[in-house]
């Protein structure tokens, strides 16, 4: 097991380097959305517009933050359950998304999306949301703030800690970590 | 007759919303520790270990315990003899949340209509659960129960052929299918028996026992402790890394059903067990 620092955006080699169970610390711009902020992008691509950020090289957070006290660029800011995300997924690895965030199981068509696009499903510990939150530093909503908090963001993050649950080869932490430790 | 005022429960109910999310209980925290203990797993030891820090952070006041504050669910027992003052029940609660949620922080996560989906952009309204007791005393529980762990939580309506066994299977189902969804080390909160809704709210109901506690009847008592064993030896552990700990407890509950009937009902909850409650 691994640690290993990145910084975001990502590129097809730092995703391809990492495996299940390495511990990644991660700086730089990530975008934060839930499921409804994705069903707006899939609006979008349906109807054929824009969307309001290129994803290309990308980290998704799958996140809908507390409210941040005044002084605090956000308030407790952990993982929601990746799976609701699952239909939206492949379409935006199709457009050069290289990370997701989150928590729980992936669908095997978006572990086959990983695999495909060279992209990586990173966990961050659930409820861990006040230490999590340490390492934000700034956030701001980008689109659709009637969403609340479920609104599309980019965070500012230092050394934001991650345990990498798929990789580009089509392993799952969670199916391996389980059988080792059955009994 | 004793009266209560209606503001005095809404005092009440802000200060439970706002405790429950940034004070986590002593006992979850015991509970860490224990699973440390026997946790074969290095990456799980960590993990406990960071949410022992997560207490720690939330406790100082600048970050609830989750981002996902929850629906906020409350007990009520209200004595027979009181009279309540300057409002109704439901009001005084609704405000407290609103007030709660709204001072303290904490997220807005209910939508007005499941379908529109729509923020009410207060937490309210709460799931109100009421009861009338003899005495002249109220007691508020709350619960703010997250969404993730409240996902994976089901009823099913089993045969009374099916006996402990089939509740037993049932039980283990869900928690494997779960897997690291719900945020674990959880805790599992069993009804059995009642009608179909009664068997949700008493495993709901269930998670409010002193954490670890045994239910009195030994028949009940014998399926925690099967269900609590075999959980942890699924291998799911802290997160669904893997690991020894999956399970902080389970708690059965049991009442009278119907002779047709056998009603079952899991409800998950994630680590961050979040509940307080006042007498007033």
């Amino acid at each position: 097991m691994a640690e290993v620092k990145l910084s975001a955006p990502l590129t097809d080699k730092d995703v391809e380097s990492l495996n299940i169970g390495d511990k990644v610390l991660i700086t730089g711009s990530i975008l934060v959305g839930r499921d409804s902020a994705h069903k707006r992008l899939i609006d979008l691509l349906d109807a054929g517009k824009p969307l309001p950020v290129d994803l290309k090289g990308q980290v998704i957070y799958y996140a809908g933050p507390s409210p941040a006290r005044p002084g605090n660029p956000v308030g407790s800011a952990g993982p929601t359950t990746s799976g609701r995300i699952d239909p939206y997924a492949p379409r935006l690895l199709a457009l050069g998304l290289k990370g997701m965030i989150g928590k729980g199981s992936r669908s095997a068509e978006v572990i086959e999306a990983c695999k495909k696009y060279k992209a990586v499903y990173l966990a961050a510990v659930g409820g861990a949301a006040a230490l999590i939150a340490k390492s934000i530093k700034k956030a701001e909503v980008i689109a659709y703030p009637e969403l609340g908090p479920e609104a599309l963001r980019w965070m500012e993050v230092e050394n934001f800690p991650a345990i990498v649950v798929n990789d580009t080869k089509g392993n799952d932490l969670y199916v391996e970590g389980r059988s080792q430790y059955q009994r | 007759m004793r009266e209560i005022e209606a503001k005095t429960i809404t005092e009440a109910v802000k200060k439970l919303c706002i405790d429950a999310c940034y004070y986590l209980n002593d006992e979850i925290l015991d509970a860490f520790r224990k699973c440390k203990e026997k946790e074969e797993s290095p990456v799980a030891v960590d993990i406990l270990s960071q949410l022992e820090e997560n207490a720690r952070i939330s406790r100082e006041g600048q970050f609830p315990l989750c981002q996902d504050t929850g629906f906020a669910v409350l007990f009520v027992e209200l004595g027979a003899d009181v009279v309540i003052k300057g409002g109704t029940l439901p009001e005084a609660i609704n405000e407290g949340v609103r007030q709660g949620y709204t001072e303290g922080y904490l997220r807005k996560s209910i939508v007005s209509d499941p379908l529109e989906r729509k923020n009410t952009g207060d937490n309210t309204p709460a799931a109100l659960h009421l009861e009338i007791v003899p005495g002249d005393k109220l007691k508020i529980t709350i619960l703010p129960k997250g969404g993730g762990s409240e996902n994976m939580s089901e009823v099913r309506m089993l045969k009374p052929a099916d006996g402990a066994k089939g509740v037993i299977d049932f039980v283990l189902e869900r928690v494997s299918k779960a897997g690291p969804n719900p945020c674990p080390p959880i805790v599992v909160g069993v009804g059995i028996g009642g009608t179909f809704e009664m068997a949700a709210l008493i495993a709901k109901k269930a998670l409010l026992r002193p954490l670890g506690s045994r239910n009195p009847k030994p028949h009940l008592a014998a399926i925690e402790e099967e269900l609590i064993e075999r959980i942890n030896h699924m291998g799911i552990g802290p997160q669904g890394f893997g690991g020894r700990c999956t399970a902080l407890a389970v708690h059965v509950e049991a009442y009278p059903c119907h002779i047709a009937s056998l009603p079952a009902a899991v409800n998950i909850e994630c680590h961050s067990h979040r509940h307080k409650e006042i007498v007033l």
